[in-house]
């Protein structure tokens, strides 16, 4: 189509002026929203009220549609159980009967776990949890892997608290409103998490690719010692995450390190857990007494 | 006997039958509000619980925008890039100011083009938006990476390419709205 005639507006002045108003308020905006994204580039919390209160006069939707989505998902999921009842009941006693000896193995090993706790004097904060909520979007469209979760500083949520699904750990909160909060997920680059491998205690760092993977790097160098089908948990390391939480699966080797899909999957996960962190104090005690001299919490 | 039904008649309102048909006048707040509400609400698409392992949701609200601008051009006006884009930025999860910066840059863009190629057909469109939708992802990647971590850029390309695919789709989208926002 072309162009309307507004753009050649003749002799009038007035049409003339009002256009040329136009273009001064294009560029003068244009330069406006520059100087906003430098502010939110060195200062990424500035803006955080106004995203929490996008987020929160949404949210009572996206509560409705994510109420939909998980009946729904329950009920495809109820219909393909009963479809093959009888041999997935057979497969199961079967996995029972062979899941009950290392059950009872496990027992022991958690009680000589305590006593040897015990005799060490560690102690853990925080073994309960804050809130569960659900996860209710995602920033599907943005490179940021960011989701809200359906509970927020009402039910005494805060910043820098790890989230976890019954999968495995989803990420950790970055900003807090009244009823919703945003959770930077595992798969985020900038979400870097100190893991370990699961068999051997390798110590290894997760950080995300933005695609649905993570990159697992292990902290010494040579040769990638990853294995296709490794699993990966949280190692506690740095006092945020609380150790032995299911993270990821091995899926190809890389030159240093490993590609790993993590456990949790956030768009099939029932609920989420905001946990407290795992050693708090001691974690702002070693953020006060960084080398230089300031607290090195990552900014979001 | 029983009439066959030969066509599917839906009944009148009662009253608008003996209104008269010519002479009539469009809603003003029809007439404003439909491209800017079409556009929030577009934009407002990611607040559905959409969960995706890489970023593959189509930028709605530019989608709407791109199209309503490149459909109709004069309507919106050239500062319009910036509300839009800070709405946008509210939800998108993209540093504040990101859309807002991008979609200006977008529209006075779209405004140079108009001077240069005046008479266009629906594909010169087609195109014209798919470089806009390119330039402007490949420059909220670039915006992400200022303020954080960012990962590969062509880890885009599955969005690129669904948004280009997604264009013609909201095109007649915003033409059906557009001959409700003017009917009478």
């Amino acid at each position: 189509m072309a162009p309307p005639p507004h753009r050649r507006p003749g002799f009038s002045r007035k049409a003339q002026y009002s256009l040329f108003v136009t273009y001064v308020a294009a560029t003068a905006g244009t330069i406006v929203a520059a100087l906003l994204l430098s502010i939110s580039v060195v200062d990424p919390t500035g803006f955080a009220a106004l995203r929490t209160f996008g987020a929160e006069i949404t949210a009572p939707i996206a509560r409705i549609f994510s109420a939909l989505r998980v009946s729904t998902q329950a009920i495809t999921h109820d219909a393909s159980a009963y479809m093959d009842a009888a041999s997935k009941n057979v497969t199961l006693e079967k996995e029972a009967r062979a899941n009950r000896s290392k059950l009872i193995e496990a027992r022991a090993l958690r009680a000589e776990n305590a006593r040897l706790r015990g005799l060490l004097k560690l102690t853990d904060e925080g073994e309960q949890q804050i809130a569960v909520g659900r996860l209710i979007s995602s920033t599907a469209s943005s490179t940021r892997r960011v989701a809200t979760l359906s509970v927020g500083r009402n039910y005494g949520v805060e910043r820098a608290q790890p989230v976890r699904g019954p999968a495995g750990l989803i990420g950790r909160v970055i900003e807090v409103g009244p009823t919703t909060a945003r959770i930077l997920l595992v798969t985020d680059a900038e979400n870097l998490v100190p893991v370990m491998r699961v068999s051997d205690g390798l110590p290894a760092f997760s950080a995300g690719l933005g695609n649905g993977t993570v990159l697992i790097k292990p902290l010494n160098l040579g040769e990638s010692p990853f294995r296709v089908g490794d699993i990966i948990v949280t190692s506690g390391n740095g006092g945020l995450y609380r150790p032995n939480i299911p993270f990821a699966r091995v899926i190809r080797k890389t030159s240093d390190g490993a590609l790993a899909i993590p456990f949790a999957d956030p768009g099939n996960t029932p609920y989420a857990i905001v946990m407290q962190q795992y050693q708090g104090e001691a974690r702002a005690a070693q953020q006060a007494a960084a080398p230089d001299g300031e607290t090195k919490e990552i900014k979001e | 006997m029983k009439i066959p039904v030969t066509a599917i008649h839906l009944p009148t309102r009662p009253g608008r039958e003996y209104e008269s048909r010519f002479d009539r006048e469009q809603s003003l707040l029809k007439m404003l509000a439909i491209p800017i509400a079409s556009v929030i609400l577009a934009s407002m698409v990611t607040t559905l619980p959409i969960f995706t392992a890489e970023p593959l949701l189509p930028p709605f609200g530019l989608l709407m925008m791109l199209g309503w601008r490149l459909m109709r051009p004069g309507l919106l006006p050239v500062w319009s890039g910036l509300p839009f884009g800070l709405m946008d930025d509210l939800f998108s999860g993209q540093p504040f100011g990101s859309a807002g910066l991008l979609w200006s840059l977008a529209m006075l863009a779209l405004e140079i083009i108009d001077s240069r190629a005046i008479w266009r057909d629906y594909f010169q469109d087609w195109l014209i938006a798919a470089l806009l939708i390119t330039a402007v992802l490949l420059g909220g990647l670039w915006i992400a990476g200022l303020a954080h971590t960012a990962p590969e850029p062509s880890l885009l390309m599955p969005q690129i390419v669904l948004s280009i695919l997604l264009y013609p789709l909201v095109v007649r989208i915003c033409a059906r709205l557009d001959s409700w926002r003017l009917a009478t």
